[in-house]
């Protein structure tokens, strides 16, 4: 039956048969059959939201199947728990690590296998087994040091090991390369091929095709929920993958006409953030977008396009540099405030419709006036007017189309493109000069996608500076007349989207300017 | 020795005497919050559970009958915060609170319908509580200075219970710091999710902590009345476990630095009483009510980081959703 | 387990509190029970002690008149998402605000200056109390929780040194003010209606009530008719939609707090103003905690918030019967209800909703399928 050679003999280590798994009424996995040879490196593709996860968590008890088998090393094994996945020999590194920050390196290994009541007999074990570890993988950490206080590769190590001392054979990596740089994930390969040759069974889930290419023996293609097909990396492309992933030919066909860029409305310049804790999110950031002009900014999520987001949008005080919105300069020194920005005619459409966007458990007419509630949107008196507000609302939901048009519904009744929708219409309905955007259609329906994307360009036609964050290409290169590449918090480079295809921009993405690539 | 001298002496056993409650409610919190579940209800726990240890101590002439009562109602108590605050995720203040309020109104009721006493319990006959050891040649080294007397009023002459808090100081650093039962406890109040992922029950974690937390309220429950006091009296515990919740966050929510947090705190008690009406030198007359509040003054500015901070287990209050 | 279908609205808002109530007073029935005491019997004793005596609605309504206060202070500081539990502390201050406004003026001025001011003077007081901690929360990180136990303790020490030395009444023992002058006193409801030409009970019912119900308007305003009711609402629902609204966030809490202890220092009109007519010690007598129970009952409305203090003030002053009318149980019974209500309708407050909503949803689909 096996259809891939396992060509020691071993049986799979990993065998999925018709695993399917819901969420009320949403199918996260679909009858999902896998097959992962023993001592191999065996990816796992596919767009956000194709239900990789869901998989992952399936195969490590974090959830459990609704229906299917689960075979571990041939053998049919019931998963309830991460304790039974644990037993069976997975392991998992966590997108977020599952660290405890204020633990020491040792601590955290031993969590779960302390081996004994008491600490001190296993702390020497682990020590050992440690050290051993550290020397045939080539990974050096340092035991006592609280894993919060160090880099993010080095926390991930920390992560790897303690599923290796807890005795994993079958490693799984969700998104291993999503919060590292270029060298760390260059590092994290070298050590999963080591580990490969030690026998270990390695599943690396990813978006990134080029890690497919790099590291995989083979490759399986997950979309909406099913598994649509199983290739040898040997034998395929990335284009085959891009398009498996996809399922169609897209050419995100967006009518876009031609731009006709006027004034500066937003100028960015030598602008640099902190995080609270004091780390660099945001060096040395400088462009101009002009009224009438689309700027997209491309780069691979985490590598400062929240940051530069909430900074243009005064949710984030700058430490350098300056922010000019229509010839009002705003440095470190202004106060700034996302309610200022708005009266400069900025409006923001966040990246995070649930987490900024919406309350979700507002009526939706209140969310028609959020960050504007102190305009005249919410009535001209001391009290809010509740009639002026409901029309409000029933105006944007019949001009975004906002369903079901009802201004007294809760906004977490509403679908994901309909709750988008309509902090869309309250951002776009201020007539902004500039707008800020970001990932305008995550988690929404192909149809609401077009009708935004139709939104963006009328908008910009309209006289509108828009600066759109996205991490899917095809939405950045179809709709931007300009494009800024973003890597490690900083800009890789400008380009115009006429040179703009997705090599030139994956290149740039990982850091190499363009030009720089032989 | 002098007069002086020995007022201290005094005072520093009657600190002793005042930190013992605190002390056992302060390794209950301990345990308990460093699960990540907030525990209010201490105070609630020990009004609870002195009055179960007096009435059954009591009823069956045994103060060990009369602890072993008090643990029981304190443990059904922490039972009933664990199971809404672990089982049905509820809010762990308002749990707490809940509980604060019906071992107030239990006590009373209970209390009148066993003994028609207003609410208070008989006194307890000597057999019925617990009496101070005196340690050998308590009497005979009395003629050694300075150190007769620190052994004789300070070391010896406490009951059991007084010497049990004392011991679980360094059971509790023990259990917390070198055992696999404490590392994981810690780590399920920093980050829970860490601890299911590795295989290990989030739930069943915090239940054991709430109910040590209960077994250690028990305890301190039963020194009030019945080795403290002599029998059970309307709200006795009268504030002292959030006494004892303030010297958790003092101590930051470490077991040696709580206990010298309890100490301390006793200390102001015990030296509060000594005070009244006393004009200290460049001073002058220190309001009692001042002293006595200044462990809740000192909480306030450690927890707002004017002297010193306190961060507490980061997962603390928030229930473990999968 | 599979998923649980959403409760309809209208069993979310009647019928679960109504079930949460329910399970609190059989759980206290049973316990009544125990005793040996027949909790029917009981509950009728509190029932006829609550209304049906002559005056005894007005001593219910002088009760309800505090958990107003208090079940606002509490409500106002949840729709930050702020749990205050200093109103104890809160209408503690309050009253020395009255209390040093009448003391000081009422012999100089008329009533008619005197008791606003003294009634401004509690809720400035309250404020100023509830805004400490509510600084120290949004500015310096400190738990609103711990912070306000710890300032009731503080508040009950102040008192204690005030009334016992600088403000006790000459040659007294008690620690207590001296009685304030009549222009100091809020008038009674007896004496109220009286001008009116009606004739009623005696109770310790007084103006404060007229000033809770304006109290309950004011919340419902405040909390959804202005901005800064939205913005508050905003703050509790989600702290990072509120900064992207360009809220100031911490601002809010501090300024809902202190609006929250200004409440629960109005409880002080009620209890200083309108029946002691002097500040004497513990007047607050745990009507702040009873508070945090109204407020989960009456999930933070207003009109929730009403009901419920009716509730308890019924609760309080029918059980000041059952000493009367029993042998073994007390008026101590209240607290245990108290206790059992906040259990139940909050940290307990979902327990029954997930049978519940699966009970509705299996009924509704029933009478579907029967119209089919």
């Amino acid at each position: 039956m096996p259809v891939l050679g396992g060509s020691d003999g071993r049986p799979p280590a990993i065998e999925l048969r018709g695993v399917s798994k819901s969420f009320g009424t949403v199918k996260a996995n679909d009858d999902v059959t896998l097959v992962v040879e023993a001592g191999t490196i065996h990816g796992i593709v596919g767009e956000n939201g194709a239900g990789k996860s869901t998989l992952m968590n399936v195969l490590y008890g974090l959830h459990q199947a609704d229906t299917g088998d689960i075979l571990i090393n041939g053998e049919t094994v019931v998963i309830h728990s991460s304790a039974d996945s644990i037993a069976k020999g997975i392991g998992m590194v966590h997108q977020h690590f599952m660290l405890v920050p204020n633990f020491s390196v040792l601590d955290n290994v031993m969590l779960g296998s302390e081996g004994g009541m008491l600490l001190k007999k296993g702390r020497n074990e682990t020590l050992e087994v440690l050290d051993r570890l550290e020397a045939e993988y080539d990974m050096s950490v340092d035991h006592d040091s609280n894993v919060g206080d160090q880099p993010v590769g080095r926390q991930q190590r920390v992560e790897i090991l303690k599923a290796l001392r807890s005795g994993a054979r079958i490693l799984i990596l969700d998104e291993p390369t999503g919060v590292l740089t270029p060298q760390e994930a260059d590092s994290l390969f070298r050590m999963l091929a080591t580990l490969k040759d030690s026998g270990v069974t390695i599943l690396l889930i990813t978006h990134k095709l080029t890690e497919i290419m790099a590291i995989t023996d083979s490759v399986s293609i997950m979309r909406q929920g099913t598994m649509v097909a199983h290739r040898q990396t040997a034998d395929t492309s990335p284009q085959e993958l891009a398009e498996l992933m996809v399922g169609r030919k897209v050419l995100l066909q967006v009518d876009r006409g031609i731009s006709t860029p006027g004034d500066t409305y937003l100028s960015v310049s030598g602008l640099g953030c902190q995080s609270r804790k004091g780390a660099r999110v945001l060096t040395d950031i400088s462009f101009d977008v002009r009224s009438g002009e689309i700027l997209g900014v491309a780069g691979v999520a985490g590598n400062g396009q929240s940051e530069l987001l909430e900074a243009i949008a005064g949710m984030r005080a700058p430490n350098d540099g300056s922010i000019t919105i229509l010839g009002k300069k705003i440095t470190g020194q202004s106060t700034t405030d996302p309610e200022k920005m708005r009266t400069l005619k900025l409006a923001h459409i966040p990246e995070d419709r649930h987490k900024h966007g919406l309350i979700l458990g507002f009526e939706a007419r209140e969310n028609s006036i959020l960050g504007y509630h102190n305009t005249a949107l919410g009535g001209t008196g001391r009290l809010f007017d509740r009639t002026a507000v409901t029309r409000h609302c029933e105006a944007l939901m019949a001009t975004y189309d906002v369903r079901p048009p009802d201004p007294a519904l809760p906004a977490k009744s509403f679908s994901g493109g309909n709750q988008q929708k309509l902090v869309i219409a309250r951002e776009m309905d201020a007539a902004p000069k500039v707008l800020v955007v970001g990932q305008p259609t995550r988690g929404v329906d192909i149809g609401a996608i077009e009708f935004i994307h139709k939104q963006l360009i009328a908008l910009r036609d309209a006289g509108c500076a828009i600066l759109l964050v996205s991490v899917e290409l095809e939405e950045i290169i179809g709709l931007s007349d300009r494009i800024v590449v973003m890597n490690n918090g900083r800009q890789v480079g400008i380009i115009d989207r006429d040179e703009a295809d997705e090599r030139t921009l994956g290149l740039m993405m990982a850091g190499i300017a363009k030009g720089e690539a032989a | 020795m002098s007069d002086f001298a020995f007022q201290l002496l005094l005072t520093f056993d009657a600190t002793l005497r005042l930190a013992t409650p605190l002390i056992l409610c302060a390794m209950a919190g301990i345990f308990s919050e460093r699960s990540g579940v907030i525990d209010i209800s201490l105070e609630g726990k020990m009004l609870a559970s002195a009055f179960a240890a007096a009435a059954v101590a009591s009823l069956a002439g045994s103060p060990w009958l009369g602890v072993l009562a008090a643990i029981g109602v304190s443990v059904i108590l922490a039972l009933v915060h664990g199971f809404a605050c672990i089982t049905h995720r509820g809010n762990q203040v308002v749990s707490g609170l809940a509980i604060n309020i019906l071992a107030s109104g239990l006590t009373v009721t209970v209390g009148i319908a066993l003994f028609r006493q207003g609410g208070q319990t008989p006194p307890l006959a000597s057999a019925e509580r617990f009496r101070p050891i005196q340690w050998w040649f308590a009497d005979g080294l009395d003629k050694v200075p300075v150190a007769g007397a620190i052994y004789r009023e300070l070391i010896s002459g406490h009951n059991e219970l007084v010497y049990i808090a004392l011991a679980t100081v360094p059971i509790s650093a023990f259990v917390l710091y070198k055992t696999r039962f404490g590392l994981r406890l810690r780590a399920v109040g920093e980050m829970p999710k860490a601890v299911d992922c590795a295989g290990i029950s989030v739930n069943w974690l915090r239940y054991r902590a709430v109910i040590i937390a209960g077994v250690l309220c028990g305890l301190a429950g039963a020194y009030l009345s019945t080795g403290q006091g002599a029998g059970f009296v309307r709200e006795m515990s009268a504030g002292k476990g959030y006494i004892a919740l303030a010297a958790v966050i003092f101590g930051k929510w470490r077991p040696v630095y709580a206990l010298l947090a309890c100490l301390m705190f006793g200390f102001l008690e015990a030296g509060a009483s000594r005070l009244q009406g006393i004009d200290l030198p460049l001073i002058g007359e220190v309001p009692v009510q001042l002293v006595l509040a200044l462990p809740y003054i000192m909480t306030v500015l450690l927890l707002a980081g004017f002297i010193g901070r306190a961060s507490p287990p980061a997962a603390i209050g928030e229930p473990y959703v999968k | 387990m599979s998923a649980v279908p959403p409760l309809p609205k209208w069993a979310d808002i009647f019928l679960l509190p109504v079930i949460n109530l329910l399970a609190a007073f059989v759980v206290c029935g049973l316990i009544v029970l125990a005793i040996g005491e027949n909790p029917l019997t009981a509950l009728g004793v509190m029932v006829k002690g609550a209304f049906v005596y002559p005056g005894s609605l007005g001593y219910t309504l002088y009760y309800t008149t505090n958990f107003i206060f208090t079940g606002l202070a509490v409500a106002v500081a949840f729709h930050a998402m702020m749990f205050n539990i200093g109103g104890e502390g809160q209408a503690y201050i309050g009253g020395l605000g009255a209390g040093l406004a009448s003391l000081w003026l009422a012999p100089f001025l008329p009533a008619l200056l005197v008791l606003p001011l003294a009634v401004a003077g509690a809720a400035l007081f309250g404020a100023t109390w509830g805004f400490v901690p509510g600084y120290l929360q949004a500015r310096r990180g400190s738990h609103i929780v711990i912070t306000t136990i710890m300032f009731n303790f503080i508040a009950a020490s102040i008192m204690v040194w005030l009334l016992a030395g600088p403000l006790i009444q000459a040659g007294q023992m008690s620690p207590q003010t001296p009685k304030f002058e009549a222009s100091g006193q809020l008038p009674s409801f007896q004496a109220l209606v009286g001008v009116f030409g009606f004739d009623t009970a005696s109770s310790p019912l007084n103006m404060s009530f007229l000033i809770a119900l304006a109290a309950l308007f004011a919340v419902w305003v405040l909390i959804w008719r202005t901005r800064l009711g939205y913005e508050i609402r905003t703050v509790g629902q989600n702290p990072d939609a509120a900064h992207y609204a360009g809220i100031n966030v911490p601002r809010v809490i501090i300024i809902t707090l202190a609006i929250s202890g200004a409440l629960a220092g109005l409880m002080a009109t009620n209890e200083v103003l309108g029946v002691q007519h002097r500040v004497v010690l513990n007047f607050t007598a745990g009507y702040g905690f009873t508070g945090i129970a109204v407020a989960l009952m009456g999930r933070n409305h207003p009109v929730g918030i009403f009901l419920a203090s009716l509730l308890f003030g019924a609760l309080y002053q029918g059980g000041a019967e059952l000493d009367f009318e029993f042998q073994s149980i007390t008026r101590e019974m209240v607290l245990l209800i108290q206790g059992m209500i906040i259990l139940f309708s909050g940290a307990l407050a979902y327990m029954f909703n997930p049978p519940l909503a699966r009970l509705i949803a299996a009924l509704t689909r029933k009478r579907e399928a029967a119209h089919v």
